[in-house]
């Protein structure tokens, strides 16, 4: 089969993040990393395409061109390559935008799959596939736990709030998977060593036909007006185990009066 | 402003969540109007006047019956093109959400979601979010109509204000694409088990245990506590823990007054279950885990050596 993994690099959880004041946006210069979430869609891509003994895993993406270097880890899990969509006229697209910019990128792949993690560990979205998957005009099953795929059907079970779904639907299909579906692989030596080696292309708008005033901020429906800190939450602590833990905790509770 | 909102029906039952957002509405003023979709929902689509709809439209259609987001898209653009609603907003769940971003799509509109709140000024809509882990909070807007919102689950309470609505069908013209995904099978989860909804202490468990059997722990604590025991999604699909304990999007909301979060790292999948916990202490190894974004107690560390030493501090205590 040939699946299309949508992908996105994302701050290092470890590194402090901030949003610029000037622009409202989320400053990336920090260290980048794959979506840890993301991981979990390109591993179910490698097991559906190694059970049928074929196929290809795309990643597609969205994102400056530096982004490649968190990408590459995807290559090295064993996706076959990469296409980034980067281009100043997309810097700033919200969700209605890039869903467009992606969609022209995925168009041009005519993947029999498209898959989607849970969330951007970013921005905690959680519902790009549902608006991609209606530019691609191709039936949708999110939140899946579980994926098989038979002939040219492809079925999804996945938990709501009301209980378990099987959800069925034929191929072409957009799919998201939650982080429970499987324990994504570690890239090993060698797949690190090969990941430079695959195919990474850089294309813009223009290369993938999209009209540039539909991407970025020209694209977007939404603005971000002001940006606040948080009501307090009282005195935040956080400490490192020493030993002490346990009855610094008791200490804690006994102070909120919670004993 | 003109307002639609999604009353999102189970069972024959209007979800609470959609009629708080209902009830939010009405508050904002102007014309507010509510949407029903499903299999013989007629019946229940009066019931929303109560919580302030004005007129509250339906599309009753056996093709509706699965809880499926597509087909409801293409019923709600067509009657946001035929009566020119300036906002559309839902209250957040599996559904709803898929429904508003393919909506989106569709009429090219502006969608903010996991919003805590919405109002009007000047006769604009503005919404409040937190981001980064409720490290920051943005007031988010739309650039003009329709706008389309998803607000967290919980925000709004519905209120019964006793009006009536006038109930008058949709029209249902579904496109091939967005009726191609079937529910081929639906299993209700059980509700049974002890309520961790009504409890003021919950000790909750998530991966971080390490396997079923660590989950002895968590009960141990909740019980030396006088608390309830409560998971995350990740186990209950694990099958570590039972449904009627999971905490989060598609679990419970719970709001104790002590939540001890062991091994949990806090997706955001979990914390709109558990983000009205009044104080909230957390044991994880990672120090980077987002629970510690929102934690009252972080503590870094392993909890198969901290959680023992709890439970033998507070036995002693008696």
């Amino acid at each position: 089969m040939r699946i299309a993994v949508c992908v996105k690099s994302v701050p290092d959880a470890g590194s402090a993040r901030t949003i610029e004041s000037g622009t409202k946006r989320l400053d990336r210069s920090a260290d980048a990393v794959l979506n840890p979430y993301d991981a979990n869609a390109i591993e179910e891509a490698l097991r559906l395409n190694e059970t049928s003994g074929e196929g290809e895993v795309v990643l597609v993406s969205l994102g400056p061109e530096k982004a490649l270097d968190a990408l590459r880890k995807g290559l090295a899990m064993g996706a076959d390559r990469v296409v980034l969509v980067s281009d100043e006229a997309a810097i700033g697209s919200d969700l209605v935008a890039t869903s467009y910019a992606l969609a022209k990128a995925l168009e041009r792949e005519d993947a029999d799959l498209v898959l989607f993690g849970q969330q951007g560990s970013d921005s905690d979205g959680a519902v790009l596939w549902a608006a991609v998957a209606d530019r691609l005009r191709r039936p949708l099953i999110s939140q899946v736990a579980e994926l098989t795929v038979s002939d040219s059907t492809i079925t999804g079970k996945r938990q709501t709030e009301n209980g378990y779904d099987t959800i069925q639907a034929p191929l072409p299909a957009v799919v998201a998977v939650t982080d429970a579906i499987n324990e994504p692989r570690y890239p090993s030596l060698k797949g690190i060593m090969g990941a430079k080696k695959k195919p990474q292309d850089v294309v813009s708008l223009s290369d993938i036909g999209a009209d540039a005033t539909r991407a970025g901020e020209a694209g977007s429906r939404t603005t971000v007006m002001t940006l606040s800190p948080p009501p307090p939450r009282g005195d935040s602590k956080k400490i490192e185990d020493d030993g002490s833990a346990a009855a610094a905790i008791v200490a804690f509770l006994e102070e909120k009066k919670l004993l | 402003m003109k307002t639609l909102v999604f009353l999102e029906s189970v069972d024959g039952v209007l979800q609470a969540g959609s009629l708080g957002v209902l009830s939010r509405a009405a508050k904002l003023g102007g014309e507010v109007a509510g949407v029903v979709i499903g299999s013989g929902v007629a019946g229940v689509a009066a019931g929303a006047g109560a919580y302030g709809a004005q007129i509250v439209y339906v599309a009753d259609d056996p093709r509706l019956a699965s809880a499926l987001p597509q087909p409801r898209v293409d019923v709600i653009a067509g009657l946001v093109t035929a009566q020119s609603f300036d906002n559309i907003l839902f209250a957040q769940s599996v559904l709803a959400s898929d429904l508003a971003a393919g909506l989106a799509a569709r009429l090219e509109a502006g969608v903010n979601w996991d919003l805590a709140g919405v109002e009007e000024r000047g006769g604009e809509l503005i919404g409040t979010r937190a981001a980064l882990g409720d490290s920051v909070y943005v007031e988010v807007a739309w650039k003009g109509a329709p706008r389309i919102g998803i607000v967290r689950a919980g925000t709004y309470a519905a209120e019964e204000t006793g009006g009536s609505a006038q109930v008058e069908n949709a029209a249902i013209e579904l496109q091939d694409f967005s009726t191609a995904a079937v529910l081929v099978s639906q299993d209700r989860a059980e509700q049974a088990g002890p309520s961790i909804e009504d409890a003021e202490i919950i000790v909750a468990g998530g991966r971080g245990l390490g396997a079923a059997e660590h989950f002895k722990l968590a009960e141990e604590l909740a019980e030396v506590l006088g608390g309830a025991v409560a998971s995350t999604r990740a186990v209950v699909d694990a099958g570590w823990y039972p449904y009627a304990s999971q905490v989060g999007q598609t679990g419970k909301t719970i709001t104790p007054k002590l939540y001890i979060g062991l091994g949990i790292s806090g997706a955001i999948q979990h914390k709109v279950g558990m983000q009205g916990s009044g104080t909230i202490v957390s044991i994880n190894k990672d120090a980077h885990a987002p629970i510690f974004d929102y934690s009252d107690l972080g503590v870094v560390g392993d909890l198969h050596t901290v959680v023992p030493k709890l439970i033998e501090l507070l036995r002693a205590r008696g």
